[in-house]
């Protein structure tokens, strides 16, 4: 166990750094961020005062070594744009787009498994073909125009549901939350579900796949035989059965929608993580890209890890050290 | 207990109701960098700080400078201006405002750390500052320098109790936001809203709204919905698309003005030999750049229908120019309207230029920057395809397409250029690059002009106002007679508000919530 945890933090560790280089280099071939930011009425003088407090007059290599440092001491660089530590920014943004991110992967296995379920019980059923015909439409429309869609029809013509931002917040653990408050919670049901859709259609194709599946199986045939009750033999057997695949989704879903949940956070100008990232690549602000994308990697990276702790959990013939 | 909770929540109601009127809720286009008025000249910076600081010189709808926290200024001679103060002001912790505040914000300003974009070119000019009484303040400048009260427009004022270089950090938290502004910051969140609050004490006309809250809303779609739904009252930067459609709309009320930002092709000057993104008609390499003659230029320039343009693919919001500054405006030069669309005369200026066959040409430009900047491109390219000159069209993110505008690597290529006073785009976009003197800074296609640069020399050194619009329109007809750019149109700048308000539009693309008043 301790050297698989030590190996996947090692390869989090290359990952990490790999990733780094990439954005460094990548910025660097993209543009300038100066000329991006600076005034247009600033003369030559001033154009070189800025690159120079950026410590973009640096070659690339010198500027790469110099950020390493400050990252060895925790300090992973200022936005160009912000002059505020990037770790801050993004952090407070993080948790508007967790708790955005939480609902939606809510709602995915809420929705998404007992409609799975029902699909696979009664594949050829009417309501069950319409299931799983939404299902497509779940996740072949695209992101922004689905929300684009929800906002002209719940905020526009019905006037039901605030149209954007996060609405009136509360505090908990010294942190604002949106759905601690009623307002908050309006503010939230659509941009959730917007980001929820395609992994409702996942869970509920997956979940069905799986019932189908082990439906025609032996103990399922031998659990009946047994006379166990046939929500026993569904809840307790078949789910067991069908749940790995659907925790391996959730969980890189998960991650997925914590990192780009760039469309939908603008849309509905959910002040997030996703639109600061979208925001900080349009200007090229290098500190905040490399920080946010490196919290990406710890995220994507602990996700699986909970997901492998998981799989021992739900099968206990799973062990971790792969021995052989 | 139902009746009592009943008119328990008909009470709550009305005097929500009650509150509502005094409130009122905006969406900003773009999310400012900071609260601190000096860190970074961006627009969105101003439109919020506005509201909470005052500058010296403030502007009128149409840019013209008028009285601020300064209620006169005048040359006492050629290098020194006197400025009256206005002495019944106070900033929001009660401290009166004087001079000795002024000369700490000029002070301040050049050491702001870490600055994108700092306010130093808008201060640097004034090398000394006396102060002969509290609200009376001489500036010395090296040189003759007539706009200085355009460059005072520009910088807000903070009280000298902050002490020496306050933190850009405090300003956002609301400890460092005190100004001598018509409202007060309450609360601030980075790319999310920011609330502010009537300041009672303050000394302009009183602003209707008691309480404003300031959303940020990027996306064009979302922010023209959000107005629909009534979650906010007020929207600025209305996309074109959506202007049209909004003005046949009854729940809503538009505002529009001709802005100062003026859209251009800037063509490659840099360049005798053999041209970059320029081939023969045949793909062939050309000895010399045919940008260099100012009959393609001109060619160039007539072959596009600016009407068009303007009609179709700016549906409407936007004016043909023919210069850098509006019609009306302070500076305008009567003898360049907009060029007339001609392709018989473009068709043979290229051949008195030697190109009957015409030439192949790149036209490049941002997707993602300026109104419909992407399908302009693609129109003009149309345009001078049908006389002769083949172009392809290359349209690119602006974070990858500006930096190389400013290393001469495209042959012709869109921009915008924004400003408040018309000798500016003369002195920064088209004045000879000199890297001494500071102008010509954006000079990107390496435009030069004795002629032209002497009469821009001659209007900064004038400070008679009417005797420099006539060197600035002398020296602007050089310029447009030679072709240095091909001015496009002039964008207008537009905001939506709920109907039954009204809002006086500005020229400027300040967003002042002051100015928006129920009918």
């Amino acid at each position: 166990m301790t050297t698989w945890l030590l190996r996947r933090l090692v390869q989090a560790v290359f990952v990490m750094l790999a990733m780094t280089v990439i954005v460094f280099v990548g910025v660097n071939v993209i543009g300038d961020p100066v000329e991006i930011l600076i005034s247009p009425d600033a003369d030559q003088a001033e154009r070189l005062r800025v690159i120079a407090a950026f410590g973009l007059d640096k070659p690339l290599w010198e500027q790469y070594l110099h950020f390493l440092g400050g990252v060895v001491q925790g300090d992973l660089g200022k936005s160009f744009v912000f002059n505020e530590p990037a770790l801050r920014l993004i952090g407070g943004r993080f948790p508007a787009t967790m708790e955005l991110a939480f609902t939606a992967v809510a709602l995915s296995v809420i929705v998404g498994i007992p409609l799975g379920l029902y699909a696979g019980l009664k594949p050829d059923g009417l309501l069950g073909r319409a299931i799983m015909a939404g299902s497509i439409l779940g996740f072949s429309l695209p992101t922004f125009w689905v929300g684009l869609m929800l906002i002209m029809v719940f905020a526009v013509q019905l006037g039901w549901l605030p149209s954007t931002g996060r609405g009136t917040t509360a505090e908990f653990l010294g942190i604002q939350w949106s759905f601690l408050t009623r307002d908050g919670l309006a503010h939230m049901v659509m941009p959730a579900t917007n980001l929820a859709l395609g992994n409702i259609a996942l869970v509920l194709r997956l979940t069905r796949a799986g019932v189908r599946e082990n439906l025609g199986l032996e103990y399922v045939k031998f659990a009946r035989a047994k006379g166990l009750s046939p929500s026993r033999v569904l809840f307790v057997h078949v789910m067991k059965n069908i749940m790995i695949p659907v925790v391996t989704v959730i969980g890189l879903e998960f991650g997925s929608v914590v990192a780009f949940a760039v469309v939908t956070e603008s849309v509905f100008a959910w002040p997030g993580m996703g639109k600061l990232i979208i925001d900080s690549i349009n200007v090229l602000d290098r500190p905040v890209i490399v920080a946010y994308l490196m919290m990406i990697v710890v995220l994507f990276v602990t996700i699986n890890l909970l997901v492998d702790l998981m799989y021992t959990v739900l099968d206990p013939r799973v062990r971790l050290d792969g021995r052989e | 207990m139902l009746r009592v909770s009943k008119a328990l929540a008909v009470a709550v109601l009305l005097s929500a109701g009650a509150a509502h009127a005094q409130t009122v809720t905006m969406a900003m286009s773009s999310a400012p960098t900071s609260v601190d008025p000096h860190y970074h000249t961006f627009n969105p910076n101003e439109t919020l700080d506005l509201h909470i600081f005052d500058r010296l010189v403030e502007r009128d709808t149409q840019s013209n400078p008028i009285p601020g926290l300064a209620t006169s200024w005048k040359l006492l001679d050629d290098t020194t201006w006197e400025v009256k103060l206005r002495q019944d002001v106070k900033f929001h912790d009660g401290s009166p405002f004087t001079a000795a505040d002024v000369v700490y914000n000029f002070d301040r300003i050049p050491k702001v750390v870490n600055s994108p974009g700092s306010f130093a070119i808008y201060t640097k000019t004034v090398i000394a500052m006396e102060v002969p009484d509290p609200y009376t303040i001489r500036m010395k400048t090296a040189a003759i320098y007539p706009i200085l009260p355009v460059d005072m427009s520009n910088i807000f004022i903070i009280p000298k109790g902050l002490g020496p270089n306050p933190a850009t950090e405090d300003f956002n938290s609301g400890k460092n936001a005190i100004g001598t502004g018509a409202y007060r910051l309450v609360s601030y969140k980075n790319g999310d809203r920011a609330e502010l609050e009537r300041n009672d004490a303050w000394w302009g006309p009183k602003p209707h709204w008691q309480h404003i809250s300031i959303r940020m809303i990027a996306n064009d779609g979302a922010r023209t919905a959000a107005l629909l739904a009534g979650d906010v009252q007020f929207i600025e930067f209305v996309p074109t698309a959506d202007a049209a459609r909004l003005k046949s709309d009854k729940r809503v009320a538009l505002a529009e003005i001709a802005s100062q930002r003026i859209i251009y092709l800037w063509l490659d000057h840099s360049r005798t030999g053999t041209p970059v993104f320029i081939t023969g008609p045949n793909g062939e390499t050309l000895e010399k750049n045919p940008l260099n003659d100012v009959r393609v230029r001109e060619a160039l320039s007539i072959a596009i229908n600016r009407p068009a343009i303007v009609d179709r693919v700016m549906e409407g919001a936007a004016y043909p120019a023919g210069q850098f500054v509006a019609k009306g405006s302070w500076g305008y030069d009567p003898s360049h309207d907009a060029p007339v669309y001609d392709v018989a005369k473009a068709k043979a200026l290229l051949a008195q230029a030697g190109f009957p066959n015409g030439f192949r040409i790149t036209l490049h430009g941002p997707n993602d920057r300026y109104v419909n900047d992407g399908k302009i491109i693609q129109a003009i390219g149309q345009m001078w395809t049908r006389i002769g000159v083949q172009t392809s069209v290359d349209a690119i993110t602006w974070p990858n397409y500006v930096g190389r505008t400013n290393k001469q690597e495209f042959a012709a290529y869109l921009l915008g250029w924004g400003f408040t006073e018309a000798s500016n785009p003369l002195r920064s976009l088209i004045y000879t690059f000199s890297p001494a003197k500071g102008w010509g800074a954006v000079n990107r296609g390496r435009y030069s002009n004795p002629t032209f640069d002497a009469l821009v020399d001659k209007a900064m050194t004038t400070g008679d106002d009417a005797a420099r619009e006539k060197v600035v329109i002398a020296a602007t007809k050089v310029a447009m007679d030679d072709v240095a750019v091909i001015p496009l149109h002039v964008q207008k700048n537009i905001w939506a508000m709920k109907a039954g308000l009204t809002y006086a539009a500005r020229a400027d693309e300040d967003t002042r919530v002051m100015d928006l008043r129920p009918q």
